[in-house]
This record gives C-alpha cells, structure tokens and sequence, in this order.
C-alpha cells in the first residue's frame, strides 16, 4: 500500500547564503494493508520529514513514494487532493482548524468532504467524539478555545472518521491519559483490522510494542556528512 | 411673420438634420438618436429639444398646439406658441383634435390621437438609465446588450421602500420588447396612451437626443409579475366638468387652503364644459 | 476531467512594464486556487484578465461553458463575455464599494443579479435575497437598508451574497479579507469555505494574507514581478517553498 524507495530529502535556505540542509538519502521501507510501522530514531532524525513527505507536504528532491498507486514525488496538486480526500489519512501533532467551525463538524468533515450524507457523517462524528470521551457540551463548540489533549483526542476523531486505506499518525498519544490512549490504540487496531496501511510515530515505547509490527530507524536515512 | 428667420426659426440644413436624426429613431423605435443640437433663442429646460423636433416637422399648412403639463395657457406654452406663429406663421389652435402637431411638456392629451397627427414631447432627461449608472460609455453598452435588469432593481427599491411602486411620473417602458425608454416626465397615467396610432417624437436639447415611437408601437411599462402596473389616478371627478377619466390636478383655491381637484387637460375640461377653448 | 478554467500563456503588459508574464494553469471544478504575491507583483492584473474585465496582450483564457463547452473568453464577443459575467462567473472586489451599489438597498444589491437574468417577481427575488443575507449572517431585518449603512465585514458579505445568488462556477476574489479586523476576517473566510464546500464552487482568490490562502486554497501560485516563481499544493507551498522569494515571504519578512 505504502511504497518508499531511494528517498532523499534536504532543505535550500535561498535566504541564508544558500544552505543547504541535508536530511534524508536513500530512505526505503514499505507498509502492508493491516500493517502498522513504527519510525523511530532521535529527535531531529527526520521521522517528521519523512511523514510530511508521504503526505504530500514536503516535497522530496529524489526517489519514489507510492501510495495506493499514486507516486507523491509526480502527482499533480489535484491527485494529492484527491488521494488525501480518498485514501491517505494524517492526524497531525496539532490541530490545525478554521476558527468558529464546531467540533462535530471539524470531525465530520473529512466525510462531507466525500459527498457522505450529513446524517450518516455525523453519527460517525458524534459515536467517535464518545468513544474518545468528548463532553457532548463541547461539541456545538469550536475546539480553538479546547485543552491541549481535547484537542489532540478531537484531531484524532477527524483522522479516523473516514476509513482511510492509509493512515499517517504523528504522535497520536501524546498528552493523553491512560483511559484515552487506550481508547487510541484501540482505534489503530480496528484500522489495521479493516486492512489499512499505517506509519505512525510513537514516543511512548508501550504504544509502539501494542500496535507496530515493525519499527523502521529513520537514523539509518541520515545522509553521511560530506 | 418675420422674413429674416427661415422658416421655422431653423436653417434648411439644420433641419434635415434633425430630420435624419428623427427617421433614425422612427426605424429603431425607442433608440436614443444623438444629434447635434442647436442654440435656440430660449433656454435649456424651456423645451429646446422639442421646439427643434418640431421646427424640423412643421410645414406652412401645419395647425401647432403647445401644452405645459396639460394647459395651454402657461408661460413655457404661449411663449413656445408665438415663437413658431412668427418664425413658421403657421396656424394655432387649442383644440387637440383640430392640431396636426402638439409639442408638450409632461402630458399626453386625454383626446385620443390619430394617425394625422404629431405628438412632439420634450425631454429633460432622455436616458431611462441614468439615475441607476452615471457613466454613459456604460449605458449605451447596456442598451446595446439588453442589459435591462437594472430598471427592475430601481422598481424593486420602490416596492421595498412604499410597498408599492412609486414610480409616478417618467415611468418606464420596453419598447417592442427591445429599448427601454424614458417616456419624458408625464404621469404615468399617460402610460397606456403611448401605443397611439400619431406619431410621436421626443426631443432632449441639453442631451441632444431624439427618440420616437412610430404609430401603434408597443409600448410596456416595466412591473413585476406579482405588482402590475397600475396607472392610478386620483379618486374623484373634476370639479369642474365632473370627468371620472382624466387626470387631475390639485388647485388651491384660496388662502385657507381650499382645494379641488381639475383636470390638468384645460382644452379637454373646457370640451367637455361645452365652452370654447379657443 | 475538463478543467473549469484553462489559461494559457497570459501575458499582459503596460506599456513596456510587466503587467503580468506567461502565466498557465488548469483550475478544475470545485478546486480553489490562491494567487500570492506582494503588492505590485502582478496579481491584480492577472485577476483582471482572467475575469475579463481587462483585455489581455497574448494568451488564452478557456472556460468550461454549460452549453457550448470550451471557449477562449478573450476572444469572446463582449455581450458574451458580460453574460458569463452575471451567471457563471463572479467577482469580489477588495473595496466592497467597486462591487456593490451603495444606494441601494441591501435586497435590491443581492436582487439585482436575478434580474438582470430576468427575475420578474418581486415576493421571489425578495426570498432569494432574504435566504441569501441568512446565508452570509446579515440579519434580515436590515434588508432595505443601503449597504453604507453596514460596517466594513457586512459589506463584503452582502457582496459576496449578491454574487452568489445567481449560482455562480467560478467566484475571482480579489483580496476579499483585506481592510477588515482579524476577527471579522475568520468570519469571512470561515463563511466562504462553507459556501464554496457547499456549493461546490471553484476560485481563483487573490491575497498577500498568507493565512487567507492557508485556509482557503488547494492550490497556490506566487507571483514575482509578473511572473509565476512557483505552484503547488498550498500546504507544500507554504511549509516546504523552493523558490528563494517564496522563502522569504514564508519567512515572514514580506508580510504584514
Ligand atoms: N494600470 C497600470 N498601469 C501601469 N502599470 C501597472 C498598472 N497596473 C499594474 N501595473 C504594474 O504592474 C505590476 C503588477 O501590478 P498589480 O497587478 O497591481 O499587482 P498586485 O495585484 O499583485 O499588487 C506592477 O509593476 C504595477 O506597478
Ligand atoms: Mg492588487
Ligand atoms: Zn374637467
């Protein structure tokens, strides 16, 4: 489902006498439907980068990413669009909003987005804004003004609300509580259940040892000092 | 009268002129002719458009009318009067039916015309538009292009703001369902005798426009499917000859603010009074 | 897929200055592009050209017509040109005041595009505007008054609702949040994007407020002196730029 092969990534600083910034060379893994697998490595090791770029969101400067059938290094704009729409999932490590839009509606949107009915939409939103124990007050209420791990549990709903074949997950249970990252794991293990594909990053090692199949170290992607 | 003038005040050149400027606007009924106006021995505002429209129709065996708002008594009316009883020294008349043309001011006769006569209105203001969009390079475009909707938006405001139209004088109409046309400032009460069998002519001086509508054109007053146009009128008779359909003045009769209402028609009144106008 | 909207090699030009250079971009239906760029940068211009409100010096402009499908709208007759203009087409100016009649009444600005297509009853148009100030959050209460009468975020509303109500394709925005307060903008912008989700709507949006297209744009063009220096998903624009300038308006130095 998920193909990555000779990827290689670095960073032009145009405005900072042209730097440049090297951050991945020959990154390579693949991830099976029903699989998940965990990167690892330190902080600034690229495990983000490499997320950013199965996304869409950074642009890789060599080799192929594959992703249901759709190359991201290739693709116009419009089939990125479309593949994340679709097929390809990311919850992020912030949730990032349009202000005044209420929270049953930031989680069922990205079914709206897919031409499902309201209804259906947002009895999908509303069972998993329980399941993550969302005071059902909160849920008229835009979640800009929420705590951090209101938030996190809010984004994690909107990332799960569509069965994605393919499913990025950037520290999901981070600042969250031991009932609700259960609840997390959970919702991994039915994803990879119904076959999808998943790339998460874990912190906690607990997490990890709980859903990943395997664990990729992005330090082995570190380009060698020139 | 005085034989240094050409007759009817106008040069021969002038008025053929004026006359290429009126079959223009005969064979595109309702299209706004320019042409290039003269000086007339009279100000803007005192009909000059319509004093060179008729100059340019009147021939020596022509009887003329002239009519301010109705009457033909006032100021603006003698005045246009003897100017073409000394410069055409045609006959006058205040009878509407015995004129083989009538040059008003905000009024159609109540007498129905006929095919041996002219109507020559004058007009302040020729562009129906205007109010609506002052650039005039944009509203020959959107006469050009039929982009009318902007008429309806004024009868629109109207409707919201009285709950009806208001629109009571210089109320437009689509000529054969093609130009929308300023009908000049007559109430619109006159609307429905614009579909005349005379001919009628509309001359703007100080916008140097001609226009017309040739005899039996259709002439329709913009509305709304759901609020018609009504050409109301006053509900009473005249005071003086007691007529239930003509169009009414108010007069103040005396200090104490005594009042009638009359029809604003004197040749018609008087008709009907059994007196003569004349 | 046909694409709403094909332009090819727009280029148009001042005298000798750069107007705008050799632009080309598909925009397909439902897709909303933002054009980026500071002031001066052509973007204006571009905007102009597209919607046919300037005549561009080379290029190709091609809309998806419902009846007749392609056609290059610069070579148009003008009549045509204006029609697209008050059906398919629409336009938000930056100064609500280029885009609405200030004289008129609220419900007769929302009113004026269903009768220019020849809407003749007044309780119907009179609906659509209601409806339609609803849908933009303008109480209908103020409906018969003048738009001078409204504060700088209710006009653009209202204008965004006269150009809506005719049910437009395409919607040119040309900084539409410009000139409003931070919290009036979310607002605006939050009241776009349900509409142009709702009603499928594809547009093509100007702005030098980054945050505008962020939320707004799938797609994003930066424009440099006339010239396109780079395109791409908005959010790859924006968080990953390649082009040096795009780096520095990311950066924030140009900004503001
Ligand atoms: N009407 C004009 N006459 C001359 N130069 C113009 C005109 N309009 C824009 N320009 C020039 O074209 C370039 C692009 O401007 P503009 O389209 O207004 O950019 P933006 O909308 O991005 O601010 C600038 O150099 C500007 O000075
Ligand atoms: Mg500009
Ligand atoms: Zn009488």
């Amino acid at each position: 489902m998920i193909e990555v092969e000779n990827l290689s990534k670095s960073f032009t600083l145009h405005n900072q006498g042209s730097a440049v910034i090297k951050v991945l060379d020959g990154a390579a893994f693949r991830v099976g439907p029903g699989e998940c697998v965990a990167l690892t490595g330190e902080s600034g090791a690229g495990k983000s980068t490499v997320m950013r770029i199965l996304y869409g969101n950074y642009l890789a400067q060599g080799g192929r990413v594959s992703i249901g059938g759709v190359d991201l290094t290739r693709a116009a704009p419009r089939e990125i669009l479309a593949l994340r729409r679709e097929t390809l999932g990311y919850v992020s490590q912030f949730l990032r909003v349009v202000p005044r839009v209420p929270t049953l509606e930031v989680v069922a949107e990205p079914l709206l987005a897919l031409g499902v009915e309201d209804d259906a939409a947002f009895v999908r939103a509303r069972d998993l804004l329980t399941r993550l124990r969302i005071p059902e007050t909160l849920w008229s209420l835009s979640p800009t003004t929420f705590s951090g791990g209101e938030q996190q549990r809010v984004n994690i709903a909107r990332g799960f609300a569509h069965g994605y074949p393919a499913l990025l997950l950037d520290e999901p249970t981070a600042s969250l509580d031991a009932t609700n990252r259960d609840t997390v794991l959970t919702l991994i293990e039915e994803a990879k259940a119904a076959g999808a594909a998943i790339v998460g990053i874990f912190h906690d090692a607990e997490a990890r040892g709980r859903v990943a199949d395997r664990e990729v170290d992005v330090g082995r992607f570190t380009p060698v000092a020139a | 009268m005085i034989s240094h003038y050409n007759f009817a005040y106008l040069d021969e050149q002038t008025k053929r002129m004026i006359r290429r400027a009126i079959l223009k606007g005969v064979a595109v009924p309702g299209y706004q002719v320019p042409f290039a106006s003269r000086e007339m021995p009279m100000p803007y505002g005192w009909g000059t458009g319509g004093v060179q429209v008729s100059a340019a129709c009147l021939t020596p065996g022509d009887t003329l009318k002239v009519i301010d708002q109705g009457a033909d008594d006032t100021t603006n009316a003698v005045s246009i009067r003897k100017f073409f009883e000394r410069t055409a020294g045609v006959a006058v008349t205040e009878r509407t039916a015995e004129a083989s043309i009538i040059q008003t001011r905000h009024r159609i006769p109540e007498v129905p015309l006929t095919e041996d006569q002219i109507l020559v209105y004058q007009v302040p203001m020729p562009e129906p538009l205007r109010f609506l969009e002052p650039r005039e390079s944009e509203t020959r475009k959107m006469h050009a292009l039929e982009e009318y909707g902007l008429m309806h938006v004024k009868l629109y405001e109207d409707i919201a703001r009285h709950g009806e139209i208001a629109t009571a004088y210089n109320y437009p109409v689509k000529v054969e369902d093609r130009y929308v046309m300023s009908p000049s400032p007559i109430p619109k009460f006159d609307n429905p005798k614009l579909e005349s069998p005379a001919l009628q002519l509309f001359g703007a001086g100080r916008e140097q426009r001609i226009y017309a509508l040739p005899p039996h054109t259709k002439a329709v007053s913009l509305d709304f499917e759901d609020y018609p146009f009504d050409p109301s009128r006053a509900d009473h008779p005249c005071a003086l000859c007691g007529a239930t359909d003509s169009y009414l003045d108010e007069v103040i009769t005396d200090d104490a603010g005594g009042r009638m209402f009359v029809c604003s028609d004197t040749d018609y009144c008087a008709g009907r009074r059994g007196e003569d106008a004349a | 897929m046909t694409p709403l909207l094909e332009v090819r090699n727009l280029s148009k030009f001042y005298g000798a200055r750069i107007g705008c250079a050799d632009v080309s971009f598909n925009l397909y239906p439902g897709e909303v592009l933002g054009i980026v760029g500071e002031s001066g940068s052509g973007k204006s211009t571009l905007l102009n050209c597209l919607a046919g409100h300037q005549p561009p010096d080379t290029g190709e402009v091609i809309f998806d017509t419902r009846v007749e499908g392609p056609r290059d709208t610069v070579r148009m007759s003008e009549p045509e040109r204006r029609m697209l203009g008050r059906t398919d087409w629409a336009f938000v100016h930056q100064n609500p005041r280029d885009g609405l009649r200030m004289r008129i009444s609220a419900g007769g600005n929302v009113g004026e595009r269903l009768m220019a297509v020849g809407a003749r009853h007044y309780g119907q148009i009179r609906d659509a505007a209601e409806d339609w100030l609803t849908r933009v959050e303008i109480d209908t209460g103020r409906m018969d008054d003048r738009p001078s009468a409204f504060s700088g975020g209710m006009q653009q509303r209202l204008q965004i609702a006269r150009n809506l109500v005719t049910g437009p394709r395409l919607v040119f925005m040309d900084e539409p949040t410009g000139g409003l307060d931070v919290s009036v903008q979310a607002r605006l912008l939050d009241l776009l994007r349900g509409l142009v989700r709702r009603m499928g709507l594809s547009a093509v949006i100007v702005t030098h407020d980054l945050a505008v297209v962020r939320l707004l744009a799938d797609r994003l063009m930066v424009m440099k002196d006339g010239h396109v220096v780079e395109t791409g998903l908005t959010d790859q624009v924006l968080d990953d730029p390649q082009h040096a300038y795009t780096q520095l308006l990311v950066s924030s130095v140009l900004q503001v």
